[in-house]
């Protein structure tokens, strides 16, 4: 049986060893932040941490984590929120709102590596991570506030 | 999370309201429920107030605009309305959420219906105060009399019935008086979404819901001859395969149970219909047999052509596109021998509810919908599909199944957006204003929606062979020009096939319509050596669009001057440029004007928009923030599809199977700024604005190429690889 630490908290998983971890959080442990979005890499939806760096939780078995695991949910809370999250809520940075997840957990790694980075950099990193409702210029303006 | 709506709604004591709304047609009309004081909203014993809404929140933010529109005239507080959304047991019927219809005509409903119950409230306080109710004050649920004396309406209804009917004597607050209206309040949902905490479709679970996956036939037409179910026996998560008719499907345990048998799952399928060269479409397209209709014929064309100073004559394609929801479709059914259940995405609760009862062969009075809120749609994209999909299955296995469609599914199945042929032949006389316009559109139409007459129109009731129906909408949609010319005409051939499955992608036919109107005036402009915007406004005697324009010319800074831009770029391995387009939607809805400001890499032919100013006039404004974050939306959206996609298929199937076949605007794509000027009418009703400022934006990239190049390019999407082609 794989164990796998996510927010804090050891888990025991039941799935077989080659399950993405995206079904396992999803599925197993009921958290709602990581999206299925595409289960190629490709889109960013399902972005997690594992132990700080942003991982693309679709396409990692789960017998290959680890690290510790954060998600969304353990980024922040509406109680004690991470900065990220009250700056996408001040910026009304949100459509459909289905890439926030991987906008956010993006973008909490790369500011944490890189606390004051140049316009450019911000949309590097952020390059991986596919908007459909075009809600981008609220997004930088989301990371741009807790960049400065 | 496990979301019961009926759970939900338990003990939410009710005013309930209704009023006969001619908009809603007659089926519903005929809803004794509606007929009576019903399901429009309800005061619960705590105050809160819930409003039956039939439309849905689709990532536009029109939950949190209507339930300002009803806190507005009912006078209570905003934080207090809560809008369940299209449940068919539960919410009135207001057609599909879809056309930028939710302001326009949910809003004057949602108002009335709020107006009617405040004045029924009103009453009630003055026959209890024993006073005339004009003498009576409401604020945020509270009505005070003259004397001090106070009452909230929770005291007065809570937990209640009052079996009123609507008299329409009630009138909405002037727009004056409003202080919600016109407010940028926060998105409702927008935080629960932020923290991982909002219950999407896909977050549902149901108690024993089993995983459920599709096997779609490789090519179109093609029929299931074999299905070894022994090739998925082996495998874990009790599969079991489901076959009905054409329908393939396989319904496990564990969602990665699932998703391993419907690849193992070894089916054969006759030699389906080949399609097209996609290098043909263009003239593919014009000879698909159509029928002709005349829109607009006014003086004589053919005469005024004939003696124009000079003419000119062009045709645009713009290909298929999709939606390409960021979320692939979910949906999940219970069906019992006592009826189904389905949690769906749905645009078109009530529609949808019928063609799946179709589907199911159960009597639609069985069939409940339960919306829940999925991905962006941006119209028509697999929800419906999905929902009839999960529906099927659980008939078939007797339990809960939720069905995920898988990127490919998504990409590969979803309804695209139609491709279209346009052309335009324009005659100017010896002045340089335009003396002849001659405009014809070759279009399939554009609503492939299911409902009960088409329940075909899902992909599992296609693939039981039920009928399905291709509705004509959106064909023409903004064909007709706004401008004023002596001669004109417009002609609509309606396409009776199409190459891939279409249905409504946001804006149906007005950006390719637009892209041909606006892309045609600039080449005319350019050809009577005027400016744009001034060549454009000349045309117009509609004041609400010469005013779109006017502002965004101020916002772009634009200094007049003729296309293309010439010596500036001289020399230079960037070529800048500007582009100028505008729409009034749908010749009725919202008016939308778009200057931007690009660079052509001359080297790659890659074209990067930097700036873009829009003016945007959708009459009264219900909440300018909720209606930026939409502008943005539309003009992000639509410079994507302007400049990268076009859906790619071979001659059996879709090729644009994920993100890297059928790539999207990217952050580093993106325009450093888009600034947007809001025209606030406050006597103009409130229309959608949900498409109009996606129309103009093709035209304006093509526009701006233009002048950065003097190459008129007049198929999209623009890539690197087709602008360095057209520059060589």
């Amino acid at each position: 049986m794989t164990t796998i630490t996510v927010n804090g908290k050891q888990h025991e998983v039941a799935a077989a060893p080659d399950t993405p971890l995206l079904y396992v959080l999803r599925n197993e442990l009921e958290l709602n932040g990581p999206k299925f979005g595409c289960g190629l890499a490709q889109c960013g939806a399902c972005t997690v941490h594992i132990d700080g760096k942003p991982a693309r939780s679709c396409s990692v078995p789960v017998s290959a984590v680890k690290g510790k695991v954060t998600t969304i949910e353990g980024l922040g809370t509406p109680e004690k929120p991470h900065p990220l999250q009250q700056a996408f809520v001040a910026e009304q940075a949100a459509q459909c709102g289905y890439c926030i997840n991987g906008m956010i957990m993006t973008a909490s790694a790369f500011l944490a590596q890189n606390p004051k980075p140049s316009e450019a950099q911000i949309r590097a990193a952020l390059d991986g991570n596919l908007c459909r409702c075009g809600t981008h210029m609220r997004i930088l303006r989301a990371v741009r506030r807790v960049a400065a | 999370m496990n979301l019961d709506r009926r759970e939900f709604l338990k003990g939410a004591g009710a005013l309930i309201v209704s009023f006969s709304l001619p908009e809603i047609g007659f089926a519903q009309a005929q809803d004794a429920r509606l007929q009576q004081l019903d399901a429009w909203l309800a005061v619960a014993a705590d105050g809160q107030v819930t409003v039956y809404c039939g439309k849905v929140e689709l990532g536009t933010g029109v939950q949190t605009a209507l339930a300002q529109i009803v806190a507005e005239e009912l006078d209570v507080a905003f934080g207090r309305v809560f809008m369940l959304m299209g449940d068919t047991a539960l919410c009135p019927n207001q057609g599909p959420t879809v056309g930028s219809q939710s302001i326009y005509r949910a809003g004057p409903q949602l108002r009335q219906a709020a107006a009617e119950a405040r004045r029924t409230l009103l009453e009630l306080a003055a026959a209890g105060f024993g006073v005339d109710a004009a003498q009576l004050k409401v604020a945020e649920g509270v009505i005070s009399a003259p004397d001090g004396k106070n009452v909230t309406y929770a005291e007065l209804v809570g937990g209640k019935k009052i079996g009123k009917t609507i008299t329409g004597a009630a009138t909405p607050k002037s727009p004056d008086q409003h202080a919600i209206v016109g407010k940028a309040i926060p998105r409702v949902e927008l935080p629960a979404k932020v923290f991982g905490a909002h219950a999407y479709i896909q977050n549902l679970r149901m108690p024993g819901m089993l995983h459920g996956r599709v096997v779609r036939p490789p090519m179109p037409e093609a029929r299931v001859e074999r299905v070894d179910e022994a090739s998925v026996k082996s495998l874990p998560g009790n599969v079991r395969v489901v076959v009905k008719g054409n329908f393939v499907g396989v319904v496990a345990e564990r969602e990665e149970q699932a998703i391993r048998a419907a690849r193992a799952l070894k089916v054969q399928w006759t030699q389906g219909v080949e399609l097209p060269k996609m290098a043909d479409m263009p003239a593919f397209t014009r000879a698909t047999p159509s029928r002709s209709r005349v829109l607009v014929e006014n003086g004589g064309v053919d005469s005024a052509l004939a003696l124009a100073s000079k003419t000119h004559r062009a045709q645009y394609y713009v290909p298929h596109q999709m939606h390409g929801s960021i979320g692939p479709s979910c949906a999940i059914a219970s069906v019992t021998s006592d009826g189904a259940t389905l949690w769906s995405p749905t645009q078109s609760s009530f529609n949808l509810r019928d063609a799946v009862a179709v589907v199911l062969a159960v009597p639609r009075e069985r069939v409940h919908l339960v919306w829940v809120e999925g991905s962006g749609c941006y119209g028509h994209n697999g929800a419906d599909d999905a929902t009839a999909d999960a529906a099927l299955m659980s008939q078939a296995v007797g339990k809960p199944v939720r069905v995920q469609w898988m990127r490919h599914d998504e990409h590969g199945s979803e309804p695209k957006g139609a491709a279209m042929v346009m052309e335009v032949a324009g005659g100017l006389d010896p002045q340089g204003n335009v003396a002849a316009w001659d405009y014809q559109v070759w279009s399939p139409g554009h609503a492939g929606r299911p409902a009960g007459n088409g329940p075909g129109n899902t992909l599992a009731g296609a693939q039981l062979g039920l009928p399905d129906l291709l509705a004509p909408a959106g064909a023409d949609r903004n064909a007709r020009s706004t401008y004023v010319f002596p001669n004109a005409r417009v002609r609509l051939h309606l396409l009776q096939s199409t190459v891939l499955r279409v249905s409504s992608l946001r804006g149906l036919g007005s950006p390719q319509n637009t892209f041909a109107n606006e892309s045609f005036i600039d080449e005319l402009a350019h050809a009577a050596g005027a400016d744009p915007i001034e060549f454009r406004i000349r045309h117009l005697k509609d004041e609400r669009a010469i005013a779109v324009l006017e502002a965004v010319a101020k916002l772009a800074q634009w200094s007049p001057r003729p296309a293309p831009r010439g010596g500036g770029n001289a020399g230079s391995v960037t070529s800048v440029g500007r582009g100028i387009a505008f729409v009034h939607y749908d010749n009725y809805s919202g008016y939308a004007a778009v200057a931007l400001q690009l660079q052509v890499d001359r080297a790659s032919g890659k074209v990067s928009v930097e700036r873009v100013a829009c003016a945007h006039d959708c009459g009264l404004i219900v909440n300018p923030d909720g209606l930026k974050n939409q502008i943005e939306g539309n003009i992000v959206q639509t410079l994507s599809r302007a400049l990268l996609e076009e859906v790619k298929f071979d001659t059996a199937r879709v090729t644009s199977l994920d993100w890297q076949r059928y790539p999207i605007l990217r952050f580093s794509d993106v325009p450093e700024e888009i600034a947007i000027t809001l025209i606030n009418r406050l006597d103009k009703p409130s229309v959608g604005a949900g498409e109009p400022a996606a129309s103009p934006v093709m035209a304006a990239v093509a526009n701006g190429i233009f002048d950065a190049t003097g190459v008129r390019l007049r198929s999209v999407p623009f890539t690197a690889e087709r602008v360095k082609a057209a520059l060589a």
